[in-house]
C-alpha cells in the first residue's frame, strides 16, 4: 500500500500495477485488470490568458487512469482539478501535453461520445420534465424513440426516481435534481464518467446517502468513473486512488492508494484503516500548504 | 430521499369571489376617481366657450345650467365621459359595419395592418436575432444600424414609406403594414437575442459533451431558453405594431382606420370623435396584448413552468 508522492513516480506505471497485483482486494483487481488504460495524461500543463498576467492553472500534470478504477481529484479550490476534468472532457484545451481519452484525443472522444459528464449544478433543462431531461441526450445521439424510453426508465429506477417522470426540475430537491442529472449521464451508456463536485452543494445526509448509490452503481457496472470533490472523506469513501493536488499553479502533490473492502457502507468511515486513509490525504494537503490561505 | 417536495400545497391566494373582490375594488375606486375627476376638468376647460355663449345671448346662468351647458356642448374642448360613451355607443354598436362612420370598420382596417406588420415584424426580428447570434459579423455590423433605425422619429419615416411605396404602386394595407414591422421587429430582435444568450454556461457546456450540432443546439437549447423574452418582447412588438399602423393612416390621406378618424376628428374639431378613436385604440391594444399573453400561457404551461 505504498503512497506514490511524486509525479514521477505516478509516471513509473509497471511498479504501480505490480503492487495492486499483490493487493488482497480482489473486487477491484476484477475491473482493474482486464483493462487498459482509459485517461492518458502527460507533461500537461494549462495557462490562462488573463488581462494582467498569464495564470498557470495546470502545472506538469502525469497521470494514469485505469479501466474500471475510481479516482478523486482533491485540493482547495482553485488548484485545477476542475480544469484537468474539463480537459479530459476537451472542453479546455491544454497549452502543452497530450492527454489521451481511450486512445484516442480528448475532441475525437467527445465526438464518440465517449463520456458522460456530471456537473457542479444539475443543469437540468426547466422545460423539459425529470423523464424528458434524461432522454436529452439520447434523442441528440438519435437513437430510436422506443429504446430511449427504455433507457431512460432503466436508470432513473437506478437512481431511485420511478414515479417522477412527469415532474418538472423546480418541483424536486435538490439532491433529486443532481440524481437526474446522473440518470442523464448515465443514460446514453458511457464507459467513462466524470463527475465535477456532483454533491458539493448538497446537504451532508443526501450527499451521504448518493454517495453509497454511487459506489453500488460504481459496482454493478463497472464503470470509470473521475470525480471531483472538496471533501476528503466524500474522496477516501468512494475512491481507490485519491489524487492529491495543490493551487498556484496546479499540481499534483501526491497520489494516495485507497483499498477498502469493494460492499463497505457508510460505517466504515469508524474504522482505524479508513481514518488513516483520511489522514495521510491531509496530510499531503497540509504538504502542500493548502491549508494557508 | 424525500418525496415531499413534489406534493407541497399550492400557494394560498384568495380564490373565487374573494379573489375577484380582492382585484375588483381598487380597480373600481381608481376608475371612479378618474371619472369624477374627468367631468370637474370638462367643466373647467368648457366653461369659457359656455359663459362667452351666454354672454352673446345675453342669458343669465346658474351654477347648474353652466355645469349641465358644458356636459352637453356638440363640439366640447372636453367631452364629458357620458358623450364619448354615446358617441362610442353609436358609432360601434348602433351603425352598420360596413359603414364609413362604424368605429368597428376603421378598427379592423387597423388591426389588419397592425398584425400584417406584426407577423412579419417579429419574423424579421427573430431571423436578425438568429443571425446575430450565429455569425459574429451580422453582431458587429448589423447592432449598429438596427439601433440606428430606431433613433428615427417614426413619424418623419411614416410619410416617406407611404411615398416611395404609393409611387411603387402600393397603397392600402401595405404602406401601413411596413411602418408597423419597422415598429416592431427592433424589440423583438433585441429580446430574442438576449433569450438565445440566456443558457448558462454548463448548459452549453453539457450539449458541448454530448458533441450536439449547432442546429441541436438551438432546438433543444437556445429556443426553448429565449421562450419567455420572445413573449416579452411580442407584447412590446404587437404595442408597436398598433402605434405603427395608427401613425401610418395620418399620412394617407385618412381614408379609413382609426388614425384616420384621429385626423378627421382633429380637422372638424370633432373632439368626441378623437375620443371614441383613442377608446377604440387602447381597447385594441389591450385585447392584442392579451391575446399574446395568452398564447404565452399555454406555451409556459406546456413547458411546464411554475407561473
Amino acid at each position: 500500500m505504498t503512497a506514490v508522492s511524486t509525479p514521477d513516480k505516478v509516471f513509473a506505471l509497471p511498479e504501480r500495477g505490480a503492487s495492486r497485483a499483490a493487493s488482497p482486494l480482489q473486487a477491484v483487481e476484477k475491473f482493474v485488470e482486464p483493462s487498459g488504460i482509459a485517461v492518458d495524461i502527460s507533461r500537461l500543463s494549462l495557462t490562462f490568458q488573463t488581462a494582467d498576467a498569464p495564470v498557470t492553472a495546470l502545472d506538469n500534470i502525469d497521470l494514469q487512469i485505469q479501466r474500471g478504477e475510481f479516482v478523486s481529484f482533491i485540493g482547495p479550490s482553485g488548484c485545477g482539478k476542475t480544469t484537468l476534468m474539463r480537459v479530459i472532457a476537451d472542453l479546455a484545451t491544454p497549452s502543452i501535453g497530450r492527454v489521451t481519452v481511450n486512445g484516442v484525443s480528448p475532441e475525437q472522444a467527445r465526438l464518440m461520445r465517449a463520456y458522460g459528464y456530471v456537473f457542479q449544478a444539475p443543469a437540468l433543462y426547466a422545460w423539459r420534465n425529470v423523464l424528458r431531461n434524461v432522454l436529452l441526450p439520447l434523442e441528440i445521439i438519435g437513437m430510436p424513440a422506443a429504446e430511449r424510453k427504455a433507457r431512460a426508465a432503466k436508470y432513473l429506477s437506478m437512481v431511485g426516481l420511478e414515479g417522477f417522470e412527469r415532474k418538472f426540475p423546480w418541483q424536486l430537491s435538490g439532491g433529486m435534481q443532481q440524481r437526474v442529472s446522473i440518470a442523464r449521464a448515465l443514460a446514453f451508456e458511457p464507459e467513462l464518467l466524470l463527475m465535477d463536485e456532483p454533491f458539493g452543494a448538497l446537504d451532508e445526509i443526501t450527499r451521504d446517502h448518493l454517495n453509497e448509490q454511487l459506489l453500488q452503481l460504481w459496482h454493478k457496472t463497472g464503470k470509470t468513473i473521475v470525480f471531483v470533490t472538496h471533501s476528503i472523506s466524500e474522496a477516501v469513501f468512494l475512491s481507490n486512488r485519491i489524487v492529491v493536488m495543490s493551487p498556484r499553479p496546479g499540481r499534483i502533490l501526491e497520489i494516495v492508494e485507497n483499498k477498502l473492502p469493494p460492499d463497505r457502507g457508510l460505517d466504515i468511515r469508524d474504522t482505524t484503516h479508513f481514518l488513516e486513509v483520511a489522514h495521510r490525504v491531509r496530510k499531503a494537503l497540509r504538504a502542500g500548504h493548502s491549508y494557508d490561505d | 430521499m424525500t418525496t415531499d417536495v413534489a406534493t407541497l400545497p399550492a400557494a394560498v391566494w384568495p380564490t373565487g369571489g374573494t379573489r375577484f373582490a380582492f382585484h375588483a375594488v381598487p380597480v373600481v375606486a381608481v376608475l371612479a376617481f378618474l371619472i369624477v375627476g374627468w367631468y370637474a376638468l370638462a367643466v373647467w376647460l368648457n366653461a369659457t366657450q359656455v359663459t362667452d355663449r351666454f354672454a352673446r345671448d345675453g342669458r343669465r346662468w346658474t351654477v347648474l345650467q353652466l355645469v349641465d351647458a358644458t356636459w352637453s356642448m356638440e363640439r366640447p374642448v372636453l367631452p364629458a365621459p357620458h358623450q364619448i360613451a354615446r358617441d362610442f355607443y353609436q358609432t360601434v354598436f348602433a351603425t352598420p359595419i360596413d359603414s364609413k362612420r362604424s368605429l368597428v370598420y376603421h378598427a379592423g382596417v387597423t388591426v389588419s395592418a397592425t398584425l400584417v406588420g406584426f407577423v412579419f415584424g417579429a419574423a424579421l426580428g427573430i431571423v436578425l436575432a438568429i443571425g446575430i447570434i450565429h455569425l459574429p459579423v451580422l453582431d458587429r455590423s448589423l447592432l449598429p444600424w438596427i439601433i440606428a433605425s430606431q433613433t428615427v422619429p417614426i413619424l418623419a419615416i411614416a410619410p416617406m414609406v407611404v411615398v416611395v411605396l404609393g409611387n411603387l404602386g402600393f397603397s392600402g394595407l401595405l404602406p401601413k403594414a411596413v411602418i408597423s414591422m419597422y415598429l416592431c421587429f427592433f424589440p423583438v430582435t433585441v429580446g430574442v437575442v438576449k433569450g438565445l444568450r440566456s443558457p448558462d454556461p454548463l448548459q452549453l457546456d453539457l450539449m458541448c459533451t454530448y458533441s450536439a450540432s449547432r442546429a441541436q443546439v438551438f432546438r433543444k437549447l437556445r429556443w426553448p431558453s429565449a421562450t419567455s423574452f420572445l413573449f416579452a418582447s411580442l407584447k412590446v412588438a404587437i404595442a408597436g405594431s398598433l402605434i405603427g399602423a395608427i401613425v401610418g393612416e395620418l399620412p394617407t390621406g385618412a381614408q379609413a382606420g382609426l388614425g384616420a378618424r384621429l385626423l378627421t376628428g382633429s380637422y372638424y374639431g370633432q373632439t368626441m370623435q378623437i375620443w371614441s378613436a383613442l377608446i377604440m385604440a387602447s381597447l385594441v391594444g389591450v385585447v392584442l396584448v392579451s391575446i399574446v399573453a395568452l398564447v404565452q400561457r399555454l406555451v409556459m404551461r406546456h413547458q411546464g413552468s411554475a407561473a
